[in-house]
């Protein structure tokens, strides 16, 4: 088949289920989505915690971690990589430079979001139910499952912020990842690679797929925010 | 019901409560005995709330006591329950909402979901059962609200300004609940500041005003012999604040 320049190359290669293509749409999707279920399975009842108990230095906590959601993805790679690196304190687990690390690197990148965000959704249904729930006999510990369940449409939202966040970032992944081929090599970095070595067919059909996600994300998190605004759940 | 000891009388010994050093409620003190049916009157401000929240634990008093004949939880089922005036229903089915409730007295599986049903279909919300709690009509949620209280059977219903916000049929339909719990052995005890309703649901009255207890009477007493002025400027229509 003719192609007509790099983009209709770029179609071809996304139309043909390209094997170097899908494997680095695979691996990029693997990393971020164990780093978003990581992510949710911390910062989601850490985040509502937050959200119910008063205890001493909790606004400096609540500052910290919304400060974090501003981490540049550099920073966070530079400071995983401190930490695999042979010398760095978990250098004996052989980390560096695998989708473990990249994980890691993603994970740290998606925490203060999920942590932060699920904080606020939590706190303001807290103020709403937090008397009849105590009338009805449930702790404050016991409210957390209750909270998370009920502000659900809007945490849907939040992890999804996650993903993209994570999904669209380079710099961590690059860092940590070392972009190698078959083995570390996500859309983002294979982006950056092929762009600067001239082969812009695959950086354009990873980038048509990066957008196509990108825009699939946004319409389940307003369909999200659209149920959550109608209470249907 | 219960077999254990009765949580009532049910004592509230000089009860104040202030908020940093303003005291909105003044050395109250009354005594709920079992069997009659309490309507706490007064205007906007008296305290009517505040005692309610006292009382059912979710405020604790600044100064005095609040003592029940018995311990007032058993394992984790709360015996009083509050109503609040504008119903706060989790986003769920009205099924689930029941559930939940039960889920916290520590009821099993099988068991709430039974209590659930049979709770819905007495107060006649079982066509309802599986609508979402928060999309339903302000008088059908007060109705699962009271009906999600009665399914922990509580010997003592605390209900705070319950139809304020209600039209006369669904005021109705909530004041035909209470009398059917009132026969089932519920311990009722309300605010309003409708004469109406307290006429149609007291036996006895705790008229407040600025956060002191005036007067507590029997309610035939109440309303033909007042003894305060402020009680008798109330049942009058005058103005009070």
């Amino acid at each position: 088949m003719e192609s007509s320049g790099p983009f209709g190359l770029a179609l071809q290669l996304i139309w043909q289920a390209d094997p170097a293509l899908v494997e680095i749409v695979v691996l990029s999707l693997r990393v971020t989505g164990t780093a978003l279920l990581i992510a949710a399975a911390i910062g989601l009842p850490l985040g509502a915690v937050l959200g119910i108990a008063r205890f001493w230095g909790r606004g400096a906590i609540i500052v910290v971690w919304s400060a974090l959601m501003g981490l540049p993805p550099v920073v966070a790679g530079l400071v995983v990589y401190l930490l695999l690196s042979r010398s760095g304190p978990l250098g004996g687990l052989g980390l560096l430079f695998t989708p473990t690390a990249m994980i890691i690197a993603q994970t740290a990148l998606i925490l203060p979001i999920v942590v932060s965000l699920t904080r606020q959704v939590v706190e303001d249904l807290w103020q709403r139910y937090a008397d009849q729930l105590r009338s009805l006999g449930s702790s404050s510990w016991r409210a957390v499952p209750t909270l998370l369940w009920d502000g659900r449409l809007t945490l849907v939202t939040v992890l999804l912020a996650g993903f993209g966040r994570a999904s669209a970032e380079v710099g961590a992944v690059l860092i940590v990842g070392g972009n190698i081929a078959g083995h570390t090599r996500t859309m983002t970095t294979a982006i950056a690679l092929e762009t600067s070595r001239g082969a812009l067919a695959l950086a354009l059909a990873l980038g048509i797929i990066l957008l196509a996600l990108t825009l699939v994300l946004n319409a389940l998190a307003h369909l999200a925010s659209r149920l959550d605004r109608s209470h249907i759940g | 019901m219960t077999t254990a000891a009765p949580i009532l009388p049910l004592v509230l010994d000089r009860l104040s409560f202030a908020v940093r050093g303003k005291n909105l409620l003044h050395e109250v003190s009354l005594t709920l005995e079992p069997g009659r049916r309490t309507v706490i009157l007064g205007p906007n401000g008296a305290g009517k709330s505040l005692l309610l929240r006292l009382a059912h634990g979710l405020l604790q008093p600044t100064g005095g006591r609040v003592v029940w004949a018995a311990a007032d939880r058993l394992g984790h089922r709360p015996r009083h329950a509050l109503l609040f005036q504008r119903p706060v229903l989790l986003r769920r089915s009205a099924r689930a909402n029941v559930i939940h409730a039960l889920a916290l007295a520590g009821h099993g599986y099988r068991e709430r979901r039974k209590r659930a049903d049979s709770t819905l279909a007495k107060f006649g919300l079982t066509g309802l059962a599986e609508r979402q709690a928060t999309v339903l009509s302000g008088g059908e949620q007060q109705l699962l609200a009271l009906a999600r209280a009665a399914a922990q059977e509580p010997e003592v219903l605390f209900l705070d300004e319950p139809t304020a916000a209600l039209d006369p049929a669904a005021t109705a339909e909530i004041e035909a609940m209470l009398d059917n719990l009132h026969a089932d052995r519920v311990r009722i005890v309300m605010t309003t500041h409708d004469l109406g309703q307290a006429r149609r649901m007291a036996d006895e009255i705790a008229f407040m005003h600025r956060g002191r207890l005036i007067e507590a009477t029997p309610a035939a007493d109440f309303f033909s012999r007042p003894v305060s002025p402020e009680a008798r400027a109330f049942i009058e229509g005058k103005l009070l604040w």
